[in-house]
Parts: structure tokens; sequence; C-alpha cells
């Protein structure tokens, strides 16, 4: 039986989710709003909220200064690709874990599950003269298999227990009717699991577009994404918050438009396999 | 062609045996039910055939040939799910596709199979549509032509009706047994309910713990049932089955009289007050009590019987309808 919730509690209930989203959201105001100030603005005491200069000269600075669009490239090109090869790989390897576990498939999925807990610096010398010796260094592929590796686990996992949602009886239907293991999860499998693999994929994108420890590391100038691009703006000579702020929200924009866009298919596909 | 044999099938799960060593032969054309209670491993016995189980040890030939390590889409076999197992990204008319698909079949020749599965299935104005959109006959209807235009040797149904409702399960109960005959395809149809196994068959195998208890024609297995299990098994309502002097006067242990072989008479040989009364209009069903014999006895008269909670009654068993069992349940000669 539903619960009954009286209006007063549902407004305090709504009141406070408010306040919380606000507070979450405020730094991202801050510096969108510190963007279109001047850097005396930006670093006054008592600082202002809506009531100062407002100026595109940060943007038109940032522009001239550095490359954005090709930064954003790289950071498209990176996160896409790391998202769509992690897939190419994650969705066999869900389904062979999903629908014909073995003994040690549980075993598999928690190991994978660890390496998530492995700090990244401690892989760093490994994989930053491993990238030197072959050649990966500052390379957009190099990013593109990096990235692909850290987020895959989240993938299969994502994957995983989405394919678990779907009823073993249709892939079994599909073996009777003559698919063969390609076919099945080429026609069959896929196809159904499309709002799980588009979820699996933006969130993919976003996790890749944000990544910053390894983007820093392994890029100098020709592979560097937009978080390389932010980070070029905290200089020796100080910071100018200002123009750090432009350049952030640049950086966001496309992201959290993104992201805008397809928050209903990334809460579902979040929360999916919680309730049935 | 589409006769199966099993040649001493065995299927163990872990430790765990499901299927003990079992043969059995069903003929090209035939309709063939597995029937029992549930975890008798009757659908377990289906996915063996059907090759998504591998046998542990053993043989299963297709029209002669050991199929045992054949795949699934390459047996020739075509199966009819019990959630229907549709694929609900595809419309009708895909989802009766894909087999062909998959077979390389033709675009003509599937879509002449298409209309034809559709039009013997009545599906003609739904093939634009998603399984989604549909009812659960027509769903499985969908199931049932997707298997049609395969042409396979053999169909298995896996408790294919359960999911539906009485009055659609007495409808497709009367169309698959209307497609066998005009296929004359084997059918192996799995089922818990003894009236579809009755009704459909023309060879029943009652399975119990995966062991066979007996197969036989459906008339066969009710004049005849080898034992305790299936005597209480087959036939609706239950047989009366009674222990003690009455059956020992019978020289059994124990003795089973169908609830329409005892008919209530004046005078009858036993004695008891009716409980529940079942009034169907064209049958009566009647719990009689206190009759000294069982708990309770199921009696079953044709007609209507004014009879009422309370009533006392007499009645007769027909002796020629006894049947017989030893103290280890098996049938008496």
């Amino acid at each position: 039986m539903a619960r009954a919730v009286s209006n007063q509690r549902k407004a305090i209930n709504t009141a406070v989710a408010w306040i919380i989203a606000l507070l979450i959201f405020f730094p991202i105001l801050w510096t969108i709003l510190t963007s279109f100030k001047t850097e005396a603005e930006a670093i006054a005491d008592p600082p202002s909220f809506l009531f100062f200069n407002w100026t595109l000269d940060n943007y038109t600075t940032v522009q001239a200064r550095s490359d954005y669009f090709g930064h954003f490239w790289n950071s498209v090109v990176i996160s896409v690709g790391s998202t769509i090869l992690g897939l190419i790989i994650a969705i066999p390897s869900a389904w062979a874990m999903a629908f014909v576990p073995g003994k040690q498939t549980k075993n598999v999925l928690m190991w994978m599950l660890s390496t998530k807990m492995l700090p990244p610096v401690g892989v760093l010398v490994p994989i930053y003269l491993i990238f030197r010796d072959v050649g990966l260094l500052d390379t957009r592929f190099g990013l593109v298999i990096v990235l692909m590796l850290i987020n895959l686990p989240i993938i299969i996992w994502m994957l995983y227990s989405y394919f678990r949602e779907i009823p073993g009886e249709i892939l079994e239907a599909a073996r009777m009717d003559g698919a063969g293991l390609r076919s099945e999860i080429l026609y069959v499998l896929t196809p159904m699991a499309v709002p799980g693999i588009a979820s699996t994929l933006l969130l993919n994108i976003i996790l890749a577009w944000n990544e910053a420890f390894w983007t820093l590391t392994l890029t100098a100038a020709n592979s560097a994404p937009l978080t390389a691009f932010i980070a070029s703006y905290s200089s020796p000579e100080g910071l100018f918050y200002a123009k750090l702020s432009a350049a952030s929200t640049m950086a966001i924009a496309p992201i959290l438009i993104m992201g805008w866009f397809s928050q209903k298919q990334l809460v579902r596909g979040l929360t999916f396999g919680a309730v049935k | 062609m589409g006769q199966i044999t099993l040649e001493k099938v065995t299927k163990s799960f872990g430790d765990v045996e499901v299927i003990p060593p079992l043969d059995l032969t069903i003929e090209d054309g035939e309709f063939c039910v597995f029937v029992g209670p549930s975890g008798c491993g009757k659908s377990t016995l289906l996915r063996l055939i059907a090759g998504l189980e591998d046998i542990s040890s053993g043989a299963i030939k297709i029209d002669g040939s050991d199929a045992s390590d054949v795949p699934p889409a390459k047996r020739g076999l075509a199966m009819v799910f019990q959630s229907y197992a549709l694929y609900p990204h595809m419309s009708v008319r895909k989802n009766i596709a894909f087999p062909m698909k998959m077979a390389g079949v033709s675009q003509d020749e599937q879509n002449r199979r298409i209309e034809s599965a559709a039009k013997a299935l009545n599906l003609t104005d739904y093939l634009e549509r998603r399984p989604g959109q549909l009812s659960g006959g027509q769903r499985q209807r969908v199931a049932i032509g997707r298997a049609i235009v395969r042409e396979p040797a053999a169909f298995l149904f896996d408790e294919p009706l359960s999911n539906l409702d009485a009055a659609l399960r007495v409808g497709m109960r009367l169309e698959i047994s209307e497609l066998h005959e005009r296929l004359k395809t084997t059918m192996i149809y799995v089922t818990h309910d003894q009236v579809e196994a009755m009704t459909m068959a023309d060879k029943i195998v009652v399975l119990r713990a995966g062991n066979i208890e007996q197969v036989g024609s459906p008339l066969d297995l009710y004049k005849h049932p080898r034992n305790l299990f299936v005597a209480g098994f087959i036939g609706s309502p239950k047989m009366n089955l009674i222990e003690g002097e009455a059956a020992a006067r019978h020289d059994a242990k124990t003795i089973g009289i169908r609830p329409e072989h005892i008919e209530v008479t004046e005078a009858g040989e036993w004695q008891g007050r009716v409980g529940v009364a079942e009034h169907l209009g064209s049958d009566t069903f009647l719990h009689v009590h206190d009759t000294g014999l069982t708990d309770i006895l199921t009696v079953r008269s044709t007609g209507e019987m004014g009879l009422r909670h309370g009533d006392c009654v007499s009645l007769s068993p027909r002796h020629d309808q006894i049947h017989r069992f030893d103290a280890s349940g098996l049938r008496m000669a």
C-alpha cells in the first residue's frame, strides 16, 4: 500500500531537495559568473554576485591565447573513442558473464571492480614507461587505450547488470531459430539492450571527458584535451581566476549540455535493476 | 521426418542427477506430451532434446543420426516457450521472419511463408505491430508462427498455454491440435496440466523425479495406470484411492476407483454425508465424508443432482472399474 504523504511533508522535501541541488550547483554557477568578471572583480572582497561589469574579455583572451577547438576535438576523440572501444570489448564480455556464468564469474567481476580501488598513481610509472617505449606518449590513441582500460570495469558492470534483466529465454529462442553467437548478440541482445548501452555510453563519455590524472600526465602539446587546457591557466606566474573560470566554463559546457539532454537516460541507466 | 530417440540419456547438475538413465522413442508425426508435477524434469528433458542443455551421458538421435553434440540452431527443431520469448524490438513480421533470415531463405519465399502462417493463425492484421501491442493469445500465435515457418523436423512446446486465461487456453489447445492434424509434424509438448495431456496427445509420457512412470495413449493411461502415481495423476477429478478393509476385500493393498465410476443409488454399498457439492450443470461433483473408506470420497454424477451439504447419500462403485494396487504401489492384474 502506498504511504500517504502530507502536503506539508512534500513541501519540506521539495525545499530540502532544492537547497541540496543549489549547494551542489553553486561552485559551477560561481565559476560561470566569475568567467564574466574582470580579474580585479574576480578576487574582490567582498565578492559581488550579480552586480559587476559583465565582460566577454576573458573568453576572447582564452580563445586568442590557446587553441580551444584543438583541445575540444582531442577531448571528443579521446572520450568517444575510449568509450566505443570499451563497448566493443565489454558487450561480448558482459554477455558471457550474464548468460553463461562460470564458477569464477562473480570473482572476476569483483576483481575488475577492485582495480578501481587502486590509486592510479600506483601504476603511473609502469604505464608511463610502457607508453614511452612504445611511442604512445602524447598521442590520442594512447589516451584512448588508457581511458578505455580505466573505465572498462564500469562499462562491463553496467552492461552486465543490464543484460541480467533480459530474459534468457529470448536468447534461447534466437538459438533455436538458428542464430549463431554473432547473430544472437548482433540482432537480438544488442537491440534489446539499446537503453542500457546508451546510458553506459553517455556515462563513460562523461567520465572520460572529465578524467584529468592520465590526460595531464601522458599528454603534452599534441593530444592534450580540455582538462589540460584548464590546467594550463594555473601557471607559476599566479592564478588568473577570471580566465581560469572562462576556460573551465568552455571545457565543461559541452558535456554539461550533453548531460542535461540525456539526464533521463542516465538516471535510468544508473538505477536499472534496482527495482524490477 | 522427425523421429526422436533418447538412449540412456542422463542429466546431472553438479552432484544432483535430475534425469536418471532414460530411454524413449517419439515416432515421426506423433503428438507426444510430457506430463508430471512441478520439478519432475519434463522441461529439462525438452531442453535436452532442443540442445539448450547438454546431456551428461547417453545419446539423442534425430531421424537416426546422433544429435547429442549438435548445437540447437542446427538440430532442425522449433521451440515455443512458456513466456512466448518474442523479440520485443521487432514487429510481428520480423519476428516470424527471423528464423528464415538466419537460414538464408530468399525474401520472396520469406514473404510467402509469413503470409501463409499469418493467415493460418489470424495474424494478418497484426503483422506490423510489436509484440508489446498484442494480447497474450496473439503473442502465443506469433511464437507458433515463428516456429511453423522454419518447417522443422519437430516442434517443441514448453508449457505454451500456462500464461493464458482459461477460455483462451481451451481455444489455443484446439488450434495446436488442428495444427498437428494439418502439418503431421512431430510435436513434443510439455505441460503439468493433465487435461491438456489427455485431450491433445497421441502418446503421454508421465514423469516423476526424472523417471518415466508410464508411456501410453491417453485412454491406456486412464484405463490401465501402471502404478498409484499415474492413477492419481491422470484423470480429473482425481481417482479415489482406498486402503484398509475395503481394499483387502479385493486382495489388494490399495484400490482405486474414479469419481465417474461411483453411482449415487438408493441402497448402495457405501454410505456417507455430502460435504461440498459442486454443481457444474453438466455434472455434479460430490465430496462425501464419513464413508469409513477414506477422508473424502469424490463422486462425479452426470447432470444436476439436487444434493446439498449435509445430505446423506448411498453409493455403489462399479466393480468392473476398480483398479487394484499391491504394497509397492504397482498395478495388480
